[in-house]
């Protein structure tokens, strides 16, 4: 690029303006954390500053802690979301390989029809799975989320997965061929590996809305033994509308885990989205 | 491949098709369709009885449908015109502004701007809630800061501006995915277009709109079409937010919050799978139709560059 484009005034309103946003999409968070270990006092008397000795308090948290039995639904949250992403990526990984390497009457056809659930949002079925999920006996386990999820899920990794797919060499399959490989073998130990890193996007846009869903844990599965991690927060922080130092601490202990996930696999996110998953 | 004449039954095709194919046929398509039968369906004394369109007459017509229901579409339709008006424009900026050469922080400012994007419903829906609560006061203390104090009420009671405000909250949470996609589409423009325009003197704000933009429209395209079918589908914010009343008045109802109450039933209103499927079936139509609307009409319009 040249000079033209690089003008001092222009660099400062740029920073000036991103910086602006960022605050803007920071402030809350950052508010919610710093009044949760707050008093009550300090949370009302001066919002805006981060807890001084006078203020800090960890009263919330013990409260949340004494309460609510987060740590369980933490476990719910957390076996619903790993199930869920292992059968996403296994099938959905399964029949991006079958559909981006053979060639066989429908090929196009079935890409269409998995391809469908990409727009249809799964929602839209809820009266009738509810139904189907009743007569299965599957009301209030976490089975019936897993289910629900990795057919949502399903749709956009192997429509991903197939367009990566199609990236490895053929060559190297063919030499596995040769070699007297299976089809399963070239594909769980050849391919599979090779397609690692676009599993991992895959991974991390399927877990996002698994892990902050509201409306199939509070349908299918809101009873206290099965209750993930989102609803649990939504019904808590319901009851406790006049305690703002469980609230506030409530809605920390919610964020926080995301968050430092999400500090951790930021670039792998970020590249995931600006590679072209989505062209 | 394709040149082996006679091979036989490729079962292995089969074996990594079936697994995915189940799940997604079982929990996925035939509820829907199941769903979409069901709408045509009304219980009566137990049993459930063909009735054609009668469900969708009571929906249109009936007074105790048709007002919720009407009031339900507006208001999607409001949401969704402030997430276009908004989201997307501010979504578009913010791109622009982090694919400037060598801007410094630019990874800071894009992993924190995406931070409530991947926040959840709940999380945003009541911290929300707080900031613009007038006990808590921390609204009308910012707003006195620049002197603004005067214009503060509390938007979430108020009937005629709580949409607007619940609106502008998933704004703020989903301003991240346009601004990534846009990101990434300004990214892939090649060097040597934009030499081209610079040998031609043109460069700054001339550049944007009369090079780059016309270069990322299908991207805002896609990222329209994305709005539109998460829009028409939305319920997490509003719930957590307003409850499934959708107060104040069913003046932030919208037709993910209707479905849920005609489904289930709330307070005195005995909930209705069958009135709960026609919504839901309404629900598909429009989804459907804009994704039409996008794949016939602005799709096929839109010219794809290749590089």
């Amino acid at each position: 690029m040249s000079t033209a484009t690089r003008s001092l005034p222009r660099t400062i309103g740029a920073h000036a303006i991103l910086l602006t946003y960022t605050a803007i999409a920071l402030f809350p968070v950052i508010l919610v954390i710093m009044n949760s270990f707050k008093s009550r006092a300090g949370i009302f008397g001066a919002p805006l500053t981060p807890p001084t000795p006078g203020t800090f308090d960890l009263i919330g948290y013990t409260t949340v802690i004494g309460q609510g039995d987060f740590i369980h639904y933490f476990q719910n949250s957390l076996v619903v979301t790993v199930a869920s992403l292992f059968f996403v990526l296994l099938f959905g990984a399964m029949a991006a390989f079958a559909l981006s390497e053979y060639r066989f009457r429908g090929n196009s056809l079935m890409g269409l029809y998995l391809a469908l659930g990409i727009m249809i949002p799964i929602r839209l079925g809820t009266v009738a799975i509810l139904q189907l999920m009743v007569a299965s006996g599957l009301v209030n386990t976490l089975t019936a989320l897993i289910l629900v999820y990795t057919a949502q899920g399903l749709p956009l990794a192997v429509f991903i997965l197939s367009e990566f797919m199609k990236q490895v060499s053929d060559d190297l399959k063919n030499a596995g061929r040769i070699d007297g490989l299976s089809e399963y073998t070239i594909f769980f130990r050849l391919v599979l590996p090779l397609v690692r890193p676009s599993m991992a996007t895959v991974a991390v846009f399927t877990m996002i809305p698994i892990w902050n869903d509201l409306w199939f844990p509070l349908i299918l599965a809101p009873s206290e033994e099965t209750k993930t991690v989102t609803l649990g927060a939504q019904l808590f922080l319901g009851q406790f509308v006049t305690n703002w130092n469980a609230i506030l601490a409530a809605l920390s202990l919610a964020i926080m885990p995301v968050l430092i996930l999400y500090v951790i696999f930021s670039r792998q996110l970020i590249r995931g989205i600006t590679s072209g998953a989505v062209k | 491949m394709a040149a082996a004449p006679k091979r036989p039954f490729r079962w292995h095709i089969g074996v990594f098709l079936a697994p995915a194919l189940l799940v997604y046929t079982a929990i996925m398509i035939l509820p829907l369709a199941g769903t979409l039968q069901l709408s045509l369906f009304r219980n009566i004394n137990q049993s459930q009885v063909f009735v054609g369109l009668e469900n969708f007459r009571m929906l249109f017509g009936d007074p105790n449908w048709s007002v919720n229901f009407w009031n339900a579409l507006r208001n999607n339709v409001w949401f969704f015109i402030i997430h276009m008006l908004v989201q997307n424009p501010i979504g578009v900026l913010l791109a622009a502004l982090l694919s400037s050469p060598r801007l410094r922080f630019s990874a800071f400012y894009r992993t924190a701007i995406f931070v409530p994007t991947i926040l959840s419903f709940v999380i945003v829906g009541f911290a929300w809630k707080l900031i613009l609560s007038p006990l808590w006061g921390v609204a009308p203390h910012m707003m006195d800061l620049v002197g603004l104090k005067s214009l503060f009420t509390p938007w979430l009671g108020k009937a005629q501006y709580a949409l607007t405000a619940l609106s502008l909250i998933s704004v703020w949470q989903f301003v991240g995915i346009p601004m990534m996609l846009i990101y990434a589409a300004l990214l892939s423009i090649p060097e040597e277009v934009i030499e081209a325009a610079e040998c031609d003197g043109i460069t700054g704000m001339a550049q944007f709109w009369k090079i780059k933009l016309p270069l990322i429209l299908p991207s805002i395209g896609i990222i329209s079409i994305l709005t539109f079918v998460g829009n028409f589908n939305a319920f997490d914010l509003i719930y957590t937010a307003q409850g499934a009343l959708a107060g104040p008045n069913y003046s932030t109802d919208i037709l993910g919050t209707f479905l849920y109450r005609a489904f289930f039933g709330f307070q005195l209103q005995v909930g209705d799978p069958n009135m709960g499927a026609a919504i839901a079936t309404m629900m598909f139509l429009i989804i459907l139709g804009g994704v039409c609307v996008y794949l016939f009409l602005v799709q096929t319009r839109l010219r794809r560059y290749q590089f």
